[in-house]
C-alpha cells in the first residue's frame, strides 16, 4: 500500500527537499512518542511479573504467556495441560470476524459492483450513501442496532405486525447479533476497495467472453472475478482485521456467552481480574495474529501488482 | 463507459442487494431518531410525537455529566485535530514535496501504524505507556492519544489533495524570486485548503467519536461523551441516550457532508 500511495502520484516533487528534516520531525517525534514506544512497552509488560490490584512488579516473567496456553491447575504446581479458555475465546473472535467477513461480502460485492456501474456523475453519491453512516459514531451505531433488534424492539414489532411471526425472534446476545453488528461496523471498508477495483476493470474482456458464448454468471466468475481479486482480498482483510478486535458489538449485541479477544483484554484492565501483564500478552498475541495478516496481504498485493504488470 | 451493452454489466438482484444495504445501513439510525421524540417513558410504545427527551438531556437528573462530558468531548476534539492535521499537513509536504529519501518508507509505515494497530491493542499500550512513565491519567492523556490516531486520518486527504496539485504553481512563484516558505505558505497552502478542511473535519470527528482508547486513558471521574453514553447504556437503553445520541450522529453527518463538498468543490477550480 504504501509503495502504491507514494509511486502512484505524478506530482511527487522535491521542492521543499532542504526543509524536509524538519516537515517531518513532529510526526516522527509525535508517533514514536505515542504510539511506537507505547507498543513496545506493552510487549515488556508482558514479560513482567503481576501486581495485585493493576500495576506490574518489575521482575521478568513468562508467567503471563504461561497462563494464556497453560493450566497448571489451582496452586500452579499441577503438571501442564493445555488451557482451552482463552485459545477458545480467540477461536470464537476468529470465527465471528470471519463470518461477519462473509456476511459483508455477499452484500457488499453486489453492492460495490452495482454503485461502480452507474454513471460517473453518479457514482460519487452513492459512494457517500454508502460512507456515511460509518462516520456516526460507532457506539451510537452499535446502541441503535441493539435497540432495533431487541425482543420487543421495532423490528419484531414490525415483522409480527405484517404476521410473518408470531412471537419476537430472539436476537441480541446471540452470535448472530455479534456479525450483524460487526456487519454494520465494517462494512464500507468491504465495498470501497471492491469499488474501486470494478472501477478501473475493463468491461471489454466481459464482452470478449460475452461474444464467446459465456454465460454471464460464467463471465463474473471466470473473468470479472480474477481481475477484481485485490479489491476483494483486501475489502476482506479490512474488515476482518478490526472485526477480531473489536469491543463494542461482543460487548452490547453478544452478552456474557459470546465473549471475544477484546473483552477478555479490556477485563484485565477494567475488571476484577486486573492482570496487566496477561492483558498485554492476550493484547500481544492479537497484535501478531493482525501483523502476520498485514504482511502476508501486502505480499499477495505485491504479487498482483506484479502479474497485472 | 465505451459499452453499450449496459446488459452485460447487469446482474439482476445486485440492485435490490445494494437497495437492502442501504436499508440496513440507515434503518438503526432511522429508528433511534425517530424513537428519540416519542413522548412516552417506555422504550416500546409510542405515544407521539414531543421533545421532552431533548429537554432532558439538557434539564434533566443526568444533564450536569452530559454537559460537561460533550464540553470535554468537543475541547479534546477541537485541539486534537488542530494540532494533528497541522502535523499532518507538513509531514504530507516532506512526504510528496520532499524528493526520495531513505526513511520514506519507514515514515509512511509510522503514519499509518495507528491504523494498522488495533484500536484495542493501542488502547492497552498507550494505558500501559502513561503508567510506566508515571503521568497521571485526565484529560491531558486523552488528547495526547488523540491527537495521534488523529494524525493518519488527517494526513490521507491532505496528502492525495496534494499528490493531485501539480508543482508548477510553486514553481512559477521561485522563478519570480519568491521564498521557498513564500510559495509554501502563499501558492501551496491555499491550493491545499480544500484537502486540509476535509482532513480537520475527518479528524475532528474519530476524536469526537472514539471510545475505546478513551475509556483505557481517562482518569477516574473524567468523561467524554462517548464513555458517559456507554457507563448509561449499560444500565439500559434510556430515551434521553436516544436524544443525545441523534444529535450526535446529526453532527457527524453534518460534518462529513461539508468534508465531502468542500473536496468535490476544488475540481471546478
Amino acid at each position: 500500500m504504501a509503495a502504491g500511495a507514494a509511486s502512484g502520484g505524478s506530482a511527487t516533487t522535491d521542492t521543499y527537499k532542504e526543509a524536509r528534516t524538519w516537515l517531518l520531525l513532529p510526526a516522527w517525534v509525535t508517533l514514536s512518542i505515542l504510539v511506537l514506544a507505547p507498543v513496545i512497552m506493552m510487549l515488556i509488560y508482558s514479560f513482567l511479573t503481576k501486581e495485585f490490584r493493576g500495576g506490574v512488579i518489575w521482575e521478568f516473567s513468562l508467567a503471563a504467556y504461561d497462563q494464556f496456553f497453560f493450566d497448571r491447575g489451582l496452586f500452579g504446581d499441577d503438571p501442564p495441560k493445555i488451557e482451552w479458555t482463552y485459545v477458545t475465546i480467540f477461536w470464537r473472535s476468529i470465527w465471528q470476524a470471519g463470518a461477519a467477513t462473509l456476511l459483508s461480502l455477499v452484500i457488499g460485492f453486489p453492492t460495490a459492483y452495482f454503485i461502480a456501474t452507474r454513471s460517473e456523475n453518479m457514482r460519487p453519491v452513492w459512494v457517500f450513501l454508502i460512507t456515511i453512516p460509518y462516520w456516526v459514531n460507532l457506539l451510537i451505531r452499535t446502541v441503535s442496532m441493539k435497540f432495533l433488534l431487541r425482543d420487543q424492539g421495532p423490528l419484531n414489532d414490525f415483522l409480527m405486525s405484517i404476521g410473518l411471526i408470531d412471537s419476537p425472534l430472539h436476537i441480541v446476545n446471540t452470535n448472530f447479533a455479534v456479525q450483524l453488528g460487526l456487519f454494520y461496523s465494517y462494512l464500507p471498508f468491504m465495498v470501497l476497495p471492491i469499488y474501486a477495483a470494478v472501477e478501473r476493470y475493463n468491461f471489454a474482456l466481459s464482452e470478449a467472453a460475452a461474444d464467446l458464448y459465456a454465460s454471464k454468471w460464467t463471465t463474473l466468475r471466470r473473468v470479472l472475478l480474477p481481475a477484481i481479486k485485490p479489491g476483494v482480498f483486501a475489502g476482506c482483510i479490512l474488515v476482518f482485521v478490526p472485526s477480531m478486535g473489536s469491543f463494542l458489538a461482543p460487548d452490547l449485541l453478544g452478552g456474557a456467552k459470546n465473549f471475544m479477544i477484546g473483552s477478555l483484554i479490556e477485563e484485565q484492565f477494567k475488571g476484577n481480574a486486573g492482570n496487566w501483564p496477561f492483558g498485554a500478552a492476550a493484547s500481544m498475541i492479537l497484535l501478531s495474529m493482525v501483523l502476520i495478516i498485514l504482511m502476508f496481504s501486502a505480499r499477495q498485493q505485491a504479487k498482483a501488482d506484479k502479474a497485472g504488470g | 463507459m465505451t459499452s453499450k451493452q449496459f446488459d452485460i454489466k447487469t446482474y439482476t438482484g445486485f440492485k435490490g442487494i445494494t437497495l437492502l444495504c442501504l436499508v440496513i445501513l440507515y434503518a438503526p439510525l432511522v429508528v433511534v431518531t425517530i424513537y428519540s421524540f416519542n413522548a412516552s417513558q417506555s422504550l416500546t410504545n409510542w405515544e407521539g410525537v414531543s421533545l421532552r427527551w431533548y429537554a432532558d438531556v439538557f434539564t434533566g437528573p443526568e444533564s450536569a455529566k452530559f454537559k460537561t462530558a460533550a464540553k470535554n468531548s468537543f475541547i479534546i476534539a477541537i485541539i486534537a485535530a488542530t494540532t494533528a492535521t497541522t502535523i499532518a499537513t507538513l509531514a504530507a509536504t516532506g512526504m510528496v514535496r520532499g524528493g526520495k529519501f531513505r526513511f520514506r518508507t519507514v515514515s509512511f509505515g509510522l503514519i499509518s501504524l495507528p491504523l494498522m494497530v488495533p484500536e484495542i491493542v493501542l488502547a492497552v499500550a498507550t494505558l500501559i505507556f502513561f503508567n510506566s512513565i508515571g503521568f497521571e491519567r485526565g484529560l491531558l492523556t486523552i488528547l495526547l492519544a488523540h491527537i495521534a490516531f488523529c494524525i493518519p486520518f488527517a494526513y490521507l486527504p491532505i496528502s492525495a489533495r496534494m499528490q493531485g496539485i501539480e508543482d508548477s504553481y510553486e514553481q512559477a512563484a521561485l522563478d519570480l524570486y519568491a521564498t521557498k516558505r513564500q510559495a509554501f505558505t502563499k501558492i501551496l497552502l491555499p491550493l491545499m485548503m480544500p484537502g486540509i478542511i476535509s482532513g480537520f473535519l475527518l479528524a475532528f470527528i474519530v476524536s469526537l467519536d472514539d471510545f475505546i482508547i478513551t475509556n483505557f486513558v481517562k482518569g477516574a471521574g473524567v468523561e467524554t461523551l462517548p464513555t458517559a453514553i456507554f457507563g448509561s447504556v449499560k444500565q439500559g437503553i434510556k430515551p434521553n441516550i436516544m436524544a443525545i445520541s441523534t444529535m450526535l450522529l446529526s453532527v457527524s453527518i453534518v460534518m462529513v457532508t461539508i468534508s465531502y463538498f468542500v473536496s468535490k468543490s476544488d475540481n471546478t477550480k
